[in-house]
């Protein structure tokens, strides 16, 4: 009957659709564990989970951004950023850690703003003011540090610990910032702001959305949430370098696009960013353990990349 | 000229979408050197079909034949190839690019390999002069209001030299000089033998520029009826039920002044605008294209700056190019362009309708989304969208109902003056008196309403007053007795002949 053809097809594609990456997700876990003994061990996947952390995190501020179809370039630096700071104002300014790690995520905030201010009232392309940015909050990394690692104060690099001695603290952050963005994306006026600017600015600008003042708010959250994910790598570090986080911007850009997001903007969920990185983290964790040289991994997850995404666009072309 | 040699034939077609069956066996034929026309309600299918004649999507069910022979239409260059030219509902223009550029998209004239400019401006001007509008080949599309892009969509399908030309709703969005000039355009191309379907929710139009029609109710063929069928007897085959009132005003005292703008200028754009409008009223704004109207309906509503003037709500000054006081403070405007304007097309009906309340439907810092969706679950209802669900992408639904979605959204927000920038474009007979009957209960309530309409039978049976604009200047007001299609054109031309002069 033409009934079931009605209700059937749709329900599974509507299912492909919401959860391509999760599929992509389950079929490498799969294939790792058939391919490894060493895989499907709690130790491992909790290696993992520790893995993507710091991508998630990043990745989550990216997508608030990228749901605007706009981009941030910066998060890596600003993620460096912020984690030096951190370990300058508490070991050489010798302010106590709650007090550097506020100082820290202001920092996130501030880089944040900076950017979104560019960009609403400069009018500059997200690309060029996150870029200027990148180099900025870099090269200030390496002025304050003056170009070497600074010590984590003790109480922070807890953070980079586990609980119990099996539960790491990184996942635990991770799954925190996840649900705070998913919170944000869908329960609140700002979250609903960015699908709408993203989907049609002129649109949301008619319709008395401040696309203005929400651009802010998207890139300050950005900011913070590249804080956030430089304090969890440097503590895992027990020391912020300059250097960290150099080209993980690219890596959260993947995470989200990967995760379902549109780089046209509109489209995003915070669940699609966790799997995104979860599949780029599994994928280095089971090239590792394939003993796979670390020349061919950076090809795999390239052609990975561009296959998770082509996946995608065919899916919503057939979908039509 | 053989007026019955058969063209084109659609037999059983079918086509299924996610959720929705758009069409359910239409038969339908097309004879060399006739216009056709295509008749139904919102979402009858009509977009739907002849986007299957024009390979932008493939039939589930039935076959499509060319002179007598099945074809397949996959792709829209395949349509072209054989002799097929499509003016899709929404525009297909490129905005960024200039109006020469789009008309010679995929195909501009070259000389050693590279773009020649000098000619392809003076073929765009060519096609411009024969669709009659005064627009620079070098303008950019985006600049361009709704009317003119629509002309330039119609100059682009006659650069073609197609066989079979089909136009969906071409008319939705001209006024009434620019019908007159583009019904002249087709009358021509139809005694040269090219074939025609057209889409319009003027039935007027059909007995003027029709030969037959085929009326189309949920998906399916039900009629094929000669063009001079009357009106009454066309509306009852697409709707199921007569219609008894087109115009169903029923105005009352007007109130206080609510809405007043005074010495409005932008230059360039519009001089010297002032006009009141009152409580329970609803004012009619006329004018040709290009006059102004919806640039003085955008600076009012903080859209677009002006230079000097003022706009005043309940006495209050508003601030320029502010919509979120121009909504704060009781003003609404629904645009004329409902995909670059209106409409968030990738994101669900829901959504959309709940876009202009989004800032107030929070409840302890979170948006209150099941309350969210039940107002908008009964806007839908009350405008009859017709959709699958309230989560259906609006990208999906038919033009008609778009329009509803933009209208909608503005309905929930209850704004006290609402600007309706043609509220009713692309809506069908029957939907048009169901948002009639809306704005009558606005003006009831005590709210009022603007409405610039390119449709001027419309402004002249809802408007208890009606402005007219030319050149970017007032140049009348008539009142609902005085108001008559002459009167209107009168003043509408009249101050256009005397800049000329100048
Ligand atoms: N891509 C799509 N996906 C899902 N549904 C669709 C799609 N395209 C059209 N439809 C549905 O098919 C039906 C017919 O739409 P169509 O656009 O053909 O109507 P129409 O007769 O042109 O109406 P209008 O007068 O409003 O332009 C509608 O219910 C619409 O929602
Ligand atoms: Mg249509």
């Amino acid at each position: 009957m033409s009934t079931n053809v009605l209700t059937r097809r749709p329900a599974v594609r509507s299912l492909l659709a919401e959860n391509g990456a999760l599929g992509a997700l389950i079929v490498l876990a799969v294939a790792l564990s058939l391919l490894s003994p060493d895989f499907l061990t709690v130790t491992n996947l909790l290696n993992v989970g520790v893995q993507a952390a710091v991508t998630a995190i990043l990745a989550f501020g990216a997508t608030f951004v990228i749901i605007t179809a706009g981009i941030d370039l910066s998060v890596g630096a600003v993620a460096a950023l912020s984690a030096i700071v951190l370990a300058w104002t508490a070991t050489e300014a010798g302010l106590p850690w709650p007090v550097a790690t506020v100082v820290a995520l202001v920092v996130g905030l501030a880089c944040g703003l900076v950017n979104a201010a560019l960009i609403a009232y400069g009018k500059l392309p997200p690309f060029i003011a996150t870029l200027a940015m990148l180099g900025v909050a870099r090269g200030l990394a390496l002025v304050v540090s003056q170009g070497s690692p600074i010590t984590m104060p003790d109480a922070v690099s807890h953070l980079g610990d586990t609980i119990g001695g099996y539960l790491p603290v990184p996942v635990l952050v991770m799954a925190l910032m996840g649900i705070i963005a998913a919170v944000i994306l869908n329960r609140t006026y700002p979250g609903r702001a960015m699908y709408a600017i993203g989907g049609n600015e002129e649109a949301a600008r008619l319709s008395g959305i401040a696309v203005n003042r929400q651009k802010l708010v998207t890139y300050a959250l950005s900011g913070v949430f590249a804080a956030v994910a430089g304090i969890v790598l440097a503590s895992r570090l027990a020391s912020a370098q300059p250097q960290a986080a150099s080209g993980y911007e690219l890596d959260a850009i993947a995470a989200v696009v990967i995760g379902g997001a549109s780089l046209s903007g509109g489209k995003g969920r915070a669940f699609g960013t966790l799997v995104g990185a979860l599949i780029l983290a599994v994928l280095r964790n089971g090239l590792n353990l394939l003993s796979v040289s670390s020349f061919w991994q950076q090809v795999v997850i390239g052609v990975v990349i561009a296959l998770a995404v082509l996946l995608d666009t065919l899916r919503r072309r057939g979908a039509n | 000229m053989n007026g019955a040699e058969e063209i084109l034939r659609v037999e059983g077609l079918g086509k299924t979408f996610p959720g929705v069956v758009a069409l359910d066996g239409v038969d339908f034929d097309l004879r060399a050197g006739e216009v056709h026309v295509l008749l139904g309600e919102n979402g009858a299918g009509k977009s739907t079909l002849i986007k299957m004649l024009s390979g932008a999507y493939q039939p589930d069910a039935g076959r499509i034949l060319l002179d007598g022979s099945p074809v397949h239409i996959r792709t829209a260059a395949e349509a072209r190839r054989l002799g097929i030219a499509t003016i899709y509902q929404e525009f297909n223009l490129v905005p960024q690019l200039t109006v020469a550029e789009n008309l010679a998209l995929g195909r501009p004239p070259r000389r050693f390999g590279f773009v020649d400019t000098r000619r392809m401006h003076d073929q765009a001007r060519e096609l411009l002069d024969r669709v009659g509008i005064d627009v620079d080949p070098r303008a950019r599309v985006a600049e361009l209001g709704i009317a003119r892009m629509q002309m330039v969509e119609i100059a682009k399908a006659l650069a073609l030299d197609a066989r079979v030309l089909i136009m969906d709703e071409p008319t939705a969005v001209l006024t009434t000089g620019e019908v007159e000039r583009l019904f002249t355009m087709v009358r021509q191309l139809r005694d040269r033998g090219v074939a025609i379907v057209f889409i319009t929710h003027h039935l007027e139009e059909i007995a003027r520029l029709g030969d037959r029609v085929t009326v189309l109710r949920d998906g399916r063929s039900v009629r094929e009826v000669p063009a001079t069928t009357p009106q009454d007897e066309l509306v009852r085959l697409m709707v199921g039920r007569p219609i008894d009132q087109q115009y169903p005003r029923a105005a009352g005292d007007p109130g206080a002044p609510l809405l007043k703008v005074s010495g409005l200028t932008r230059a360039g754009a519009f001089a010297g605008v002032s006009f009141e409008i009152r409580a329970g009223e609803v004012v009619g704004l006329a004018g040709l294209v290009g006059a102004g109207r919806t640039e003085v309906a955008r600076a009012v509503f903080g859209a677009d700056p002006y230079d000097s003037g003022e706009v005043l709500m309940d006495g209050r000054p508003l601030p320029r190019t502010n919509v979120r006081a121009a909504m704060e403070a009781g003003l609404g405007l629904v645009p004329e362009d409902r995909k670059g304007q209106g409409l968030v097309l990738g994101a669900d009906v829901a959504e959309n309708l709940g876009l202009v309340t989004l800032s107030r439907s929070g409840r302890g810092g979170f948006v209150d989304r099941a309350g969210r969706r039940k107002e908008a679950g009964e806007v839908a209802g009350r405008l009859g969208v017709r959709m699958s669900n309230l989560g259906q992408e609006v990208r999906t639904l038919s033009g008609g109902n778009q329009q509803k979605i933009v209208i909608g959204k503005w309905l929930l927000a209850d704004a006290r003056v609402l600007i309706l920038d043609e509220p009713t474009r692309g809506i069908d007979v029957g939907a048009k008196v169901e948002i009639y009957q809306l704005i009558n209960s606005l003006t009831a309530s005590g709210h009022a309403v603007l409405m610039i309409s390119s449709d001027l039978p419309e402004i002249l049976g809802m408007s208890d007053r009606v402005l007219v604009m030319a050149r970017g200047r007032l140049v009348g007001e008539l009142d609902a007795a005085q108001a008559t299609q002459d009167a209107v054109m009168a003043l509408a031309v009249t101050e256009v002949e005397e800049t000329r002069v100048h």
